[in-house]
């Protein structure tokens, strides 16, 4: 018996051990990121350009705009398509079709983000000769979309139906009582779908690494390559330049802030609500 | 109101948009494996199915085989669960049996936010940690490898094998748990013989969603894999996935062979990945999970 | 134009009337059966509803009752697989009608549901004047007024007055409940169907709803669905007795209660069963 309850309190020990490392191995990231990103913070980052290939300083801003220019394309390709999807399997897919339309955004969330890229670049950068802000934008808006489903879906499923059927009995049509009666009511948790899914497409750099490419000017309209702040950080590391290093210690602080302010954000207003998958 | 007797324009155009989109994601999906399809025909045409058994991979002499880039997603991936499930499982069991559920709820969100770093910043942690790291303990002079690849996606990973296992643990039925209790069972013995089974299914499909992540990761792989399409039998030794050769040949890919034989690739991890994941939703939904 | 059918005639032995011939109907229904897919919960019911009074529909769990009030405003079918087949008679016009559009048919006919379904997101004024609102009444002092007759009518409008614009989801459930039959009436119905609305309620709300649906019959048609039957003798003027999806009889509660007919009342009014 003995032994029997030395392995309970060993096998349990494990597991505190497991549980330490995975959260210890998230404190340094998080650390790391903060204690070198901090340092080459400066007002430069956030306005300057990159200077020429082998010199220091210079900045990001135009990697910022960037992605906030390729997040907003993403945004008007991915939103709509994503929320009305979820709308109809949540509203009237309750069929075969609706079956199908479900099994096609869990593929599409499934598929490798290079992957996503393959698509964009045959379909916007092929025809169109060159690399743009539109194939990256379609690249990250298409990874949109199966969030966008989901969360939309689950969101709202959550309001009851006998606020449908109150509606219905007041007799008003259903699309009025979707539009004004079921969406209001699942409002708050659309909106951080939204949010977490610009969140986590916002740290995206394999899509955009043959659709955007990159930019060491201002690009401009959506027809020229663009530079991003995730295509930025991975550009400088893998580069043997210190200062470009520094940088890109940075550019993942910027990154990392934003990812955690709509991750801790969203946990407070919704504290029910899972983060991924 | 499913019976459609709806006279009412309003809600046939609303009826009519939902669908259109709706059938609009189901294009994109057609489009994207047809479009791979079609743009690798070439590299198939030219090698036949031994493109994915062919090891040498010489864009000079535009002889393209896909096998050690699938080899080296073999062998990352299998190291990263080799770490990542009893990581992950462990960390799960202690926040659905042993935590309180405040510190659950607090650790289990801090393990949420790991999935929720960006890829390239795992990679850029890679490239100025754990690879001098690997260099340091002396086994090998290269520091990037299958095995340095491995351990940042086992990192990656765990947070999906965690979040998964933790909620099917805590949805199996307290009868369970009491009847192994009722027959005088330590704490851990309940578990381990009477939940784990219990949630085998939902725990394994938590494995094949991590898996399925892992095989299609991007940026940090390329980041600290080393990029040589060789095979080895170490995993110290550089090596290269699929989904890294995309990120590094493709803005380089010049004639359309080359092109095709990356897409080819592409076309491969579309595949794999879709099976897998398919396996996991298979697995999870007889939990009666809906994911 | 369709005439008015002869009530009084059975062509099932489930048909009951009103025994005086001066009352007036207010919706009559003709073999009225109700599916749940391949499972019947109605059973040829007719039944005539009389004008100004309260019916109340008792009878044991599962009979049918709901599925019964809810065909009568083609709820019914709202829910997947759900169908429902005969002819129920509103004004002289069968509301079951190729072609009808049961959005109209809900305009006319008012429910209040078992457990109180206030708009979450809508404010007390929202609320009730949702469904004058989501049917394109915009001037705001028409629905200032009929905001205000809807919740007068309700006995809600003393309490509530001070705060129209709190979320209706901040009152009391009793308080709720007259909410939404204050939203229901805001569209002025002809007929007002109640779903066991007091069964989630406490004693002391149950008695204001009860003594409400007194007051609401001087000037609508009141059909509700209990399981309480003490409730049914309270309130209502006529009681039908539904057994199986099968209505056993039908008339003047007083009778119902004190000298019923049919041996199955008898057995459930004296408590042998339900």
């Amino acid at each position: 018996m003995r032994s029997r309850v030395l392995i309970n309190r060993i096998a349990f020990g494990l597991t505190a051990l497991c549980a330490l490392v995975t959260v210890s191995a998230l404190f340094f990231l998080l650390g790391y990121i903060a204690v070198h990103g901090i340092g080459a913070l400066n007002w430069d980052f956030f306005t300057k350009l990159p200077q020429p290939v082998g010199e220091t300083g210079g900045g990001m801003a135009n990697a910022i705009v960037g992605t906030a220019k390729l997040l907003l394309l993403a945004s008007a390709i991915g939103i709509p398509i994503g929320f009305f999807g979820g709308v109809y399997l949540s509203e009237f897919g309750h069929g075969r079709l609706g079956f199908a339309v479900r099994y096609a955004a869990d593929v599409l969330n499934g598929i490798p983000s290079i992957v996503m890229g393959i698509f964009a670049y045959v379909l916007i950068v092929l025809p169109m000769k060159g690399f743009s802000t539109l194939a990256g934008g379609f690249a990250l808006g298409m990874m949109m979309i199966p969030i966008a489903v989901r969360s939309t879906e689950e969101f709202l499923k959550l309001v009851p139906d006998s606020v449908r059927e109150a509606a219905y009995a007041l007799g008003v049509h259903q699309w009025k009582t979707i539009l004004f009666v079921v969406i209001p009511a699942a409002m708050r948790g659309l909106l951080t779908g939204v949010l977490l899914d610009l969140a986590r497409v916002a740290g995206e750099t394999a899509p955009l690494l043959f659709t955007a490419l990159n930019n060491r000017v201002w690009s401009h309209g959506w027809t020229e390559p663009t530079s991003s702040l995730p295509v930025m950080i991975y550009t400088y590391a893998i580069a043997p330049y210190d200062d470009w290093h520094r940088q890109a210690w940075a550019a993942a602080l910027v990154l990392m802030l934003l990812v955690l302010a709509v991750n801790g954000g969203v946990r407070l207003i919704l504290p029910k609500r899972r983060i991924v998958l | 109101m499913p019976r459609s007797s709806c006279l009412n324009w309003g809600d046939r155009l609303f009826r009519w948009t939902c669908l259109g989109f709706s059938l609009l994601i189901l294009g994109l999906v057609a489009g994207l494996a047809g479009e791979l399809a079609w743009n690798s025909r070439l590299a198939f045409r030219a090698f036949g199915p031994s493109f994915l058994w062919t090891q040498t991979w010489d864009p000079v002499a535009e002889h393209f085989g896909a096998l050690p880039f699938i080899y080296g997603t073999l062998v990352t991936s299998a190291i990263a669960l080799v770490i990542a499930i009893p990581l992950g499982l462990g960390t799960a069991i202690f926040l659905a049996e042993l935590a309180p559920p405040r510190l659950s709820e607090t650790v289990g969100f801090l393990v949420e936010l790991l999935a929720a770093v960006p890829s390239v910043i795992y990679g850029l942690v890679g490239v100025f940690v754990l690879v001098p790291a690997v260099r340091q303990t002396g086994l090998t002079p290269h520091g990037v490898g299958l095995l340095t690849a491995g351990i940042i996606l086992a990192v990656m990973i765990v947070p999906f094998i965690t979040t998964v296992s933790r909620e099917v643990l805590l949805t199996v039925p307290r009868s369970q748990r009491e009847a192994a209790l009722a027959i005088g069972a330590t704490h851990w013995e309940t578990v381990w013989t009477a939940i784990l089974p219990y949630a085998r299914s939902g725990i394994a499909g938590s494995i094949f969603l991590a898996l399925a992540r892992a095989l299609g990761e991007t940026m940090a792989v390329t980041m600290v894999v080393g990029n040589r399409p060789e095979i080895h039998a170490s995993v110290l030794e550089p090596g290269y996935t699929m989904a890294a050769v995309l990120a590094n040949e493709f803005t380089e890919a010049t004639g359309d062979l080359y092109l095709h034989s990356l897409i080819g690739i592409g076309l491969v991890l579309f595949g794999i990945t879709i099976l897998v994941n398919g396996l996991a939703r298979l697995m999870l939904l007889k939990l009666g999970h809906s994911r | 134009m369709a005439e008015p059918r002869p009530f009084f005639a059975p062509p099932r032995p489930s048909v009951q009337v009103p025994p005086s011939g001066e009352q007036e109907v207010a919706l009559a229904t003709e073999n009225l059966s109700a599916w749940f897919g391949s499972n019947q919960a109605v059973k040829g019911i007719s039944i005539a509803i009389p004008k100004h009074q309260a019916t109340a529909i008792i009878g044991p769990s599962g009979c049918g009752k709901s599925t019964f009030i809810r065909c009568l405003n083609r709820m019914h079918e709202v829910i997947p697989e759900a169908r429902a087949e005969g002819k129920v008679w509103l004004e002289g016009m069968d509301i079951y009608r190729e072609g009808m559009d049961p959005v109209q048919i809900r305009r006319r006919i008012g429910m209040v549901f078992q457990k109180p379904n206030p708009f979450p997101t809508m404010t007390v004024y929202d609320n009730v004047a949702a469904g004058l609102r989501l049917n394109g009444l915009r001037n705001r002092a028409e629905l200032s007024a009929a905001v205000e007759e809807g919740l007068r009518l309700a006995a809600l409008w003393d309490e509530v007055k001070e705060k129209l614009h709190s979320p209706g989801t901040s009152l009391s459930g009793g308080q709720q409940q007259r909410l939404c039959i204050a939203r229901a009436l805001a569209v002025k119905p002809e007929l007002l169907l109640m779903d066991e609305p007091c069964s989630a309620l406490d004693p002391i709300a149950t008695a204001k709803i009860e003594e409400l649906i007194y007051q609401l019959k001087q000037k609508y048609t009141v059909v509700l669905v209990t399981h309480n039957m003490q409730q049914a003798a309270r309130v209502s003027d006529f009681t039908g007795f539904l057994l199986m999806g099968e209505l056993v009889e039908f008339g003047p509660t007083g009778k119902i209660f004190t000298n019923p007919s049919d041996s199955r009342t008898e057995a459930y009014i004296t408590g042998r069963f339900g």
